[in-house]
């Protein structure tokens, strides 16, 4: 039993990687367009805006990158891809098979993280040429601990926008709350500024809501800024656990519901 | 008589495109939240950024937002007009649906820049314009004819650059084919337009003149708002915006030359 679930995952990661690789242009350009944190921490930086928050530049710069890095491996747009199959009919098939179309796209995200290393590495490689004071090497430790918590946080991420696509049941056109939903991840995660440096009034709510945990706490365990480590794990299996058995019900309900082009 | 037919042409453009749009009613309920919370989000970046600091890069917080007002206004016009329409390019590529366009009696480059609208951009353009209205009364400015001419005349510069800049990069999918991206990195790029040139360093502040002039955009028509900029500024812009259209538009011309249909 185990054997053969072992099998399809690596028959379906196999098949995504091999489909991934086709399209490296379009992952190096992705890679690129993810580079927003590196202009705010120009920002911040150049006009010495990170001494009120007491975070030396070094460290700030650590932080941006780490940002970056974590913003690259939990990049989700299974809505995208799940709308526009179930709009033009695709859905169908999969529903057929004995395989839950979301580990399809689950795969191909994964897939599409390992043909992106290598850009994300590069660009990496670029910044410390640029800035080398900057060049840190994480402990063993540390740097697994913050590949597990950006998988986590890929993970939150990835549950929240299979919710989201399961509305394309209902509504054909999913992808615009997503687009909603994306907005807070855009200004809450910390991928444009720390969440250190926010204001006390949502400082004391923020860490109740996902959106720290899914940019903000990886980057800074890996860039070795202060944070807490046990709690914001906690926090991430935590979301999951909560988001799991939503994302269920509302597969469930929706698969139910699902008529196919033309019945 | 020519401007007249492509009048004709545009208003049934607006009025197919509008019709299939509105059968999705929510969405733009869900569109106009999103705009909202895209602008007190940006605000609330900057206002973290101005929280112990009075000025960046010589701009005060409430001159700081008449750029994020031009800002979301240019962001307003990309989402009506280029994002819908630009993208199509990569799909008619693709999918040699390109021939099509070609073979109608119509400018391919008219045809393909306004076929499409999305109306839930108007929403952005109109909440850009409030933030500029609330801008002039506590930035005090004074409106009078000239500043009126100066201000419409470099936000319309800022569009044709804006609009350039899209074409230009859609356009090169003719010898790339899969570039969907390419589109998002200027996005992102674009997303610099947000925060006044002069609080990035200095090598970046070169390459957003230069290479892509995206410091064009929105620093100097808010700074013709504020009254601050000078004549040479504003000429360059006027240049740089010429130079950009009849740049792209030749580019356009060049790319056609190397198109060669799905099945050929």
């Amino acid at each position: 039993m185990s054997n053969l679930t072992n099998q399809k995952i690596f028959t379906l990661l196999k098949v995504q990687y091999s489909n991934m690789l086709e399209y490296r242009v379009e992952i190096a350009l992705w890679a690129i367009s993810g580079i927003i944190p590196f202009f705010m921490l120009n920002i911040w930086t150049n006009n010495n805006l990170n001494e009120s928050i007491n975070i030396s530049d070094v460290m700030l710069s650590r932080y941006f990158l780490c940002a970056f890095f974590v913003r690259q491996f939990s990049v989700v747009w299974v809505v995208f891809s799940f709308e526009e199959d179930s709009l033009m009919g695709k859905v169908s098939p999969y529903l057929i098979q004995p395989l839950n179309p979301f580990l399809r796209y689950f795969a191909q995200h994964v897939a599409e993280q390992i043909t992106r290393f290598p850009f994300a590495l590069i660009i990496a490689f670029i910044f410390f040429i640029l800035n080398p004071e900057t060049i840190w090497i994480p402990n063993l430790s540390i740097l697994f601990l913050s590949i597990i918590s950006t998988f986590l946080s890929f993970l939150i991420q990835f549950l929240i926008q299979s919710i989201v696509a399961c509305l394309c049941f209902w509504t054909e056109k999913a992808s615009s709350i997503e687009r909603l939903l994306f907005i807070p991840t855009l200004f809450l995660s910390g991928l444009l500024a720390p969440i250190v440096s926010f204001p006390e009034s949502v400082k004391s709510w923020i860490y109740f809501t996902p959106f720290p945990y899914l940019i903000d706490f990886p980057a800074n365990l890996l860039s070795g800024n202060h944070t807490n480590i046990t709690g914001g794990l906690s926090m991430q299996i935590l979301w999951i656990v909560l988001l799991f058995p939503i994302f269920k019900k509302i597969w469930s309900a929706g698969t139910k519901k699902y008529t196919a082009m033309g019945s | 008589m020519n401007l007249i037919r492509y009048l004709k042409v545009y208003t049934k453009f607006l009025h197919t495109s509008l019709a299939s749009e509105l059968e999705y009613k929510t969405n733009i309920l869900i569109d106009l939240i999103t705009a909202i919370l895209s602008l007190l989000g940006s605000i609330f970046l900057l206002y973290i950024f101005f929280q112990n600091n009075e000025s960046i890069g010589g701009w005060e917080f409430k001159q700081a937002l008449i750029i994020q007002g031009i800002y979301t206004i240019l962001n307003g016009i990309t989402n009506t007009w280029f994002n819908p329409n630009l993208t199509e390019i990569v799909k008619h590529i693709r999918e040699g649906t390109l021939d099509f366009v070609l073979l109608k009696p119509i400018d391919s480059q008219f045809f393909i820049s306004l076929k499409k609208i999305t109306p839930s951009g108007f929403l952005e353009i109109i909440l850009g314009f409030c933030l500029l209205l609330y801008c002039i009364k506590i930035n005090q400015i004074k409106i009078h004819l000239s500043f009126l001419t100066l201000s419409l005349i470099t936000i319309i510069c800022s569009i044709c650059i804006l609009y350039s800049l899209w074409f230009f990069i859609s356009t090169t999918t003719i010898w790339f084919v899969k570039t969907w991206n390419a589109t998002e990195v200027l996005r992102s790029f674009l997303y610099i337009g947000r925060f006044p040139l002069n609080s990035f360093s200095f090598s970046l502040r070169i390459f957003f003149s230069v290479f892509i002039p995206i410091a064009f955009i929105t620093t100097i028509p808010s700074e013709v708002f504020l009254g601050i900029s000078q004549t040479w500024k504003i000429l360059l812009e006027v240049i740089v915006a010429m130079v950009f259209l009849f740049t792209s538009r030749k580019f356009w011309l060049f790319a056609l030359k190397f198109y060669s249909s799905a099945s050929s």
